[in-house]
């Protein structure tokens, strides 16, 4: 080693913008909306590989619905479709002022990433399982899981199903296609692959879906997920949904080197493609295809879903503290719930009126459920689940030493 | 009943299981085409296909977590670590998923799902295969954690572990798959085939968790073992002439106290032995439960005979291992104390 050697020094990777700085997202391509064509679902995943690069898109800036992936969905499914985003968001916005007020212990929102889960849901059938992580209630709201029963276990009251025992919007509900959320970070993305594989062993035709955020791409289970689906072939939709930010880590720390996040797929053999997230026509329309090529044993497909976290992690953090308070306006690819709005109202299905009027309905609705829950009880006040509940179900027959500590603790 | 090593009845408890529920399916490194590294699963993916018993990637974290999604499913996946060693990459799938499923979801989901791995050391295999992680597991609120001793029992616990509707630990002792093992590691091999607990029952006659085996009634001073450690305590005893109570736990979680107890309440002494490391082993464990229990029976305090804590060495395995000359000597002290 001579001295002309020069020392090394150690790449952390930086935002384009802090707090106090102009969010710049130039650099960020953005394909025109029909632009990337719907190759047919038993597609080669080496002939799509510059899918991994693109994006999806159906909605373009006059709010109409463009290219091969557009038209799967009727106007009524369309109108439904912003019905739940906003019932999402009505929902949030009360269980985060619920949490402001004390009611319970913690709360996360989706803001701006409405479309994700809420269009996903409608691509699913009946027996399909979802695992999800701790944000995607929109697989809930939009399958009929009763908002009462979601605020109960939120609120951690004596109708919660899970009996107080895990943190509130960790919900769980096999009828609904809903696993157990763990509140772990990507543990969930393998077990869904198992579910998967499960299925086919099985000879059944149900298929599941893995959800991950931009950040726990980086957690081993991503990787063990996607050699076990890529071995096993196995029915499985998995789902990045890059947000952009990981609590305060923007998404280039997880990323690393790589182009995109739906890049990784490719050393797996992978069908990987990335999507519009705030575009519910193209994240309904890929799903589609996503499930469909899974169902008819064409394999695995892993979805980067393009979108942005406009609020906080939770409601635990403050994004003000790292990142520019300008960005979520900033975001290129607009918001969700008024994207679906314009294309009704270009498409003459929908108006100002009309939406003003929904949302008001909407807020009626989540308020007179919300009055239900907490007659019942909140986290700090009503009706709360047995401390007894805390020791049943540890096992499905308690064992000795479970009974002694009970007994022990009085209950 | 057929005589057998504790391979053979391992295999038989995998066949019978999956003869009798087409939901059980067994994987895992190498268990496939090949039968395991230690061969308990030989024979089964010609016999079952390969759907049902196959070869997995070497990410221990994928096995774990894939066969959550399997048990969450309905299927009951019986899948192999190759040794308790190589675990702790699925340790975040075990204990953070596994465990709590059931209790997390409020029932909505349960992991019924058999976790085999070979424990222990005596084989000189150096701290990569010989180390007993039963603790880790034990510590843990919703595992069971079951380490037989010989093949009637590991059969019949296989088999009692793959009924069983949560997540089950199971710790097979390596240096007793083809035989009883007393310690004595200069002495020729004893073989399983011409041992009396090597005669294992037919068909699915389980042996029940959390029930402990006494495995040599004594009078004086009760021994507390599992797995390796059960045959040295008896060859301890025997040697010293001490007349020791040696009961076989079989089972850690849950575990049988109601057998300690009344054997200790009889014999007033106790030794507790286990092969891992000492400092949070299983013993201290056992040992609060013992004092909390028999206090005022105890004529004299307890002991510990445990591994060092070290990692397990490699040349120095017979000075690591707990064998019987260090029992025999805490046989010995409490008799005299």
């Amino acid at each position: 080693m001579g001295s002309d050697t020069a020392p090394l020094s150690l790449n952390v990777p930086e935002p384009g913008c802090r707090p106090g700085d102009t969010p710049d997202f130039s650099d960020f391509e953005i394909p025109r909306a029909g632009e990337v064509g719907r190759p047919a679902v038993d597609v080669d995943p080496d002939s799509i590989r510059d899918m991994a690069f693109s994006i999806v898109r159906v909605l373009n800036k006059e709010g109409e619905a463009v290219g091969d992936w557009a038209g799967a969905l009727s106007v009524d499914e369309l109108r439904e479709g912003l019905r739940h985003m906003m019932t999402l968001r009505t929902f949030d916005a009360r269980m985060q002022i619920a949490q402001r007020q004390g009611k319970t212990s913690f709360y996360m929102q989706h803001l701006g990433e409405e479309a994700v889960s809420c269009a996903f849901a409608r691509a699913l059938q009946p027996g399909d399982m979802n695992f999800p992580t701790y944000r995607q209630a929109g697989l809930l709201i939009a399958s009929g899981y009763p908002m009462l029963t979601m605020m109960n276990q939120i609120y951690s009251n004596a109708k919660d199903p899970l009996a107080g025992r895990q943190l509130p919007i960790m919900y769980s509900s096999k009828e609904h296609g809903f696993f157990s959320i763990s509140g772990n970070l990507g543990t969930q993305f393998v077990q869904s692959v198992g579910w998967a594989m499960a299925s086919a062993i099985s000879g059944d035709t149900k298929i599941s879906t893995g959800w991950i955020g931009d950040g726990s791409t980086a957690e081993n289970d991503f990787h063990a997920a996607m050699v076990f689906a890529s071995t096993y072939k196995a029915p499985v939709v998995l789902n990045i949904v890059n947000n952009q930010w990981a609590i305060s880590t923007f998404q280039g720390i997880a990323r690393g080197g790589v182009g995109t996040f739906a890049a990784r797929g490719h050393g797996f053999g992978i069908a990987s493609l990335r999507v519009d997230g705030n575009d519910y026509l193209a994240v309904h329309a890929v799903a589609k295809w996503a499930a469909e090529r899974a169902r008819l044993g064409h394999g695995p497909t892993l979805i980067e879903h393009v979108t942005y976290r406009a609020g906080g992690h939770s409601t635990s953090d403050d994004p003000a503290a790292y990142r520019s308070k300008q960005e979520a306006a900033a975001w290129p690819l607009g918001d969700p719930i008024e994207r679906l709005k314009q294309h009704l109202i270009k498409i003459g299905e929908w108006s100002e009126d009309r939406h003003a009027q929904a949302e008001a309905e909407i807020l009626d609705t989540v308020i007179s459920v919300q009055k239900e829950a907490e007659a019942v009880g909140t986290l700090t006040g009503g009706k709360g689940p047995s401390p007894r509940d805390m020791f049943e179900g540890v096992y499905e027959t308690m064992p000795p030493h479970l009974i002694r500590q009970r007994q022990e603790a009085g209950f | 009943m057929a005589q057998m090593t504790m391979i053979e009845a391992i295999r038989e408890a995998h066949d019978v299981a999956m003869a009798a529920d087409d939901k059980v399916v067994v994987f895992g490194e190498d268990v496939g085409f090949f039968g395991g590294v230690f061969r308990c699963t030989a024979g089964l993916q010609e016999k079952y296909g390969k759907s049902r018993c196959f070869d997995a990637p070497i990410n221990e974290s994928g096995i774990v977590g894939a066969a959550i999604g399997m048990a969450a499913y309905g299927l009951k996946p019986v899948i192999e670590i190759q040794f308790a060693d190589y675990v702790y990459p699925a340790y975040d799938q075990i204990v953070s998923e596994a465990a709590r499923l059931r209790h997390r979801s409020n029932g909505d989901f349960t992991c019924p799902l058999v976790i085999r791995m070979p424990t222990g050391g005596g084989i000189f295999g150096g701290q990569t295969h010989s180390q007993s992680p039963e603790a880790i597991f034990t510590h843990v609120s919703g595992l069971k954690v079951v380490i037989p001793s010989n093949p009637r029992d590991a059969k019949g616990l296989l088999l009692a572990a793959i009924e069983d509707p949560d997540p089950v630990i199971f710790l097979e002792p390596k240096r007793l798959y083809n035989g009883p093992f007393d310690g004595h590691h200069d002495k020729p091999i004893e073989s399983w085939k011409k041992h009396a607990q090597g005669n294992v029952p037919e068909g699915n006659e389980i042996v029940p968790l959390g029930k402990a085996h006494i495995q040599r009634e004594g009078a004086d001073v009760t021994v507390l073992a599992y797995g390796t450690m059960v045959y040295v305590a008896e060859a301890a005893a025997e040697e010293t002439g001490v007349d020791a109570e040696v009961i076989d736990l079989r089972t850690l979680m849950p575990l049988d106290l109601d057998t300690i107890v009344e054997s200790v309440k009889k014999t007033g002494r106790c030794v507790i032995v286990h092969e891992a490391t000492r400092t949070s082993g299983f013993g201290g464990e056992l040992m609060s439960l013992v004092q909390e229990a028999c206090f005022y029976h105890l004529e004299t305090p307890m002991i510990r005979v445990t591994g060092w804590d070290t990692p397990y060495p490699h040349a120095q395995e017979w000075e690591y291992f707990p064998g019987p000359g260090r029992v025999g000597e805490a046989l010995r002290k409490v008799m005299k104390d």
